[in-house]
This record gives structure tokens, C-alpha cells and sequence, in this order.
């Protein structure tokens, strides 16, 4: 699964993106969320409030009970600041 | 049109472009984002913006699609930066191309504030005193949001 981090969420995770192999039994966005935060400090900060982290699986907007499996792009960052 | 660029553009050039030839065209209207000095009491001395590669541009030609459904659009050219800008600087372009002057108009808005809340940027201040990601605002959610609830006729 490819995950990828823009904004503080990839400030505070310190990376762009990683590829990882979840556990079986993560099935959805909150589950893959709630495995990443257990994986440091950086990851617990970026997480720590989940209303301000949006989610795109494949490049779609999603929310966090949208289903995600092996060879998903997943991305994870601050709601949109464009224009 | 969408374009993703780390260039600046030329605003005329753009519309002279998008209106080159077309006898058709009663009105166009045109949104240009610029990077402010200040953000609340902090002087910027940059503005770094970061996008989503492949999703930017799957997002913009979404919400262009979005505004041709609800208005009769001739040409409708969104241009959006990336990379470190400065004051002054060149954000965004839209540009919306009609016979009629409500529709460019009402279009060139709404595109505008969707491009706030739906295409996948974000920005980072840099001040004297450090850098800051630029958080969300609830006007521009809200402004967004008024776009859903009324539908032009």
C-alpha cells in the first residue's frame, strides 16, 4: 500500500510517503490510521485530531470508513488550501 | 483547460487566447490570486505551495466540469501554481468565457471558492520568526457550501 502526507501531516511524519504492508485485519482508513499512529510520535501528533485530517484512496476523496486494501493509494493531509 | 504549473502566466495572453477568433463571446470574467504580505500581525517572506501530483488535476478538471454543467461556458482556463512564491507573486488564474455576462461572472465565483475547499493544495508561510502551514478557513468552507445550496437557474 502506498500511503502519501502533504501539509503538517507530512511535517510532523517527516516523510512524503512510504509503502507499507498493514496487517490483514486493517480493512479501513480509521483501522490504518489508528496502526500508523501506534508507530511513533511523529505519526500519534500528525493523527492526534482526526477532524482535521482529510483522506484521498486512489485519488478520490474519501472518509475514514472507507474500505482500503493491499495496493491502495492512500493519502492523508490537512483539509485544502487552494486558490 | 487546466493547468498545473510551477511558472508564472500572462494574464493577457491568456485571454487573448481563450477569446482569439470566437465572435461569440459576450463576456469574460477573471480571477487572479495573488500571495499577501501579512498573514494576521506576521510578515511573509514566502509562500511555499505544495499539490497533490495526479489528484490536482483529476480535482480541477472536475470542478470545470462541474461549472460547465451549470453554466453555458464557452472556455473555462483555470491556472494554478506550485513551488515558493513571493509577495506579489501570481497564485491562481481562472478564467471563464461566456455570451453572457451572469454566467462568466457567477461562474468565475463559484470555481473560486471551490478551488478553496476541493483542489489538493496547501500552503506554507514562511515569517521572520518561523514557517506556518496556512489552516482552513470557515468563510471559505462556507462559501463553498453556498454553492451547493443554490443552484442558478
Amino acid at each position: 500500500m502506498r500511503l502519501l502526507y502533504f501539509g503538517w501531516v507530512r511535517s510532523r511524519i517527516g516523510v512524503g510517503g512510504e509503502d507499507v504492508s498493514p496487517p490483514a485485519e486493517i480493512a479501513d482508513v480509521r483501522a490504518l490510521i489508528a496502526w500508523l499512529s501506534a508507530r511513533g510520535k511523529g505519526y500519534a501528533d500528525a493523527f492526534a485530531d482526526l477532524r482535521v485530517v482529510r483522506v484521498a484512496v486512489n485519488q478520490e476523496m474519501a472518509d475514514l470508513d472507507a474500505a482500503v486494501k493491499h495496493g491502495d493509494e492512500v493519502a492523508l493531509f490537512p483539509p485544502m488550501t487552494g486558490g | 483547460m487546466i493547468r498545473v504549473q510551477r511558472e508564472d502566466f500572462d494574464i493577457g495572453a491568456e485571454i487573448n487566447r481563450l477569446t482569439k477568433g470566437n465572435v461569440k463571446v459576450g463576456g469574460l470574467a477573471c480571477f487572479v490570486g495573488l500571495v499577501r504580505d501579512v498573514a494576521g500581525d506576521q510578515r511573509i517572506t514566502s509562500m511555499t505551495l505544495e499539490h497533490y501530483p495526479g489528484m490536482t488535476e483529476r480535482q480541477l478538471e472536475k470542478i470545470e466540469a462541474e461549472a460547465r454543467r451549470r453554466w453555458p461556458l464557452q472556455e473555462v482556463l483555470i491556472v494554478h501554481r506550485y513551488g515558493t512564491l513571493a509577495p506579489g507573486d501570481r497564485i491562481v488564474l481562472v478564467v471563464t468565457v461566456s455570451a453572457h455576462r451572469e454566467a462568466s461572472l457567477e461562474s468565475c465565483h463559484f470555481l473560486i471558492d471551490w478551488l478553496k475547499t476541493k483542489a489538493p493544495f496547501w500552503k506554507l508561510e514562511k515569517t521572520e520568526s518561523g514557517a506556518q502551514w496556512v489552516a482552513s478557513r470557515e468563510e471559505d468552507e462556507q462559501a463553498a457550501t453556498r454553492w451547493a445550496e443554490n443552484e442558478p437557474a
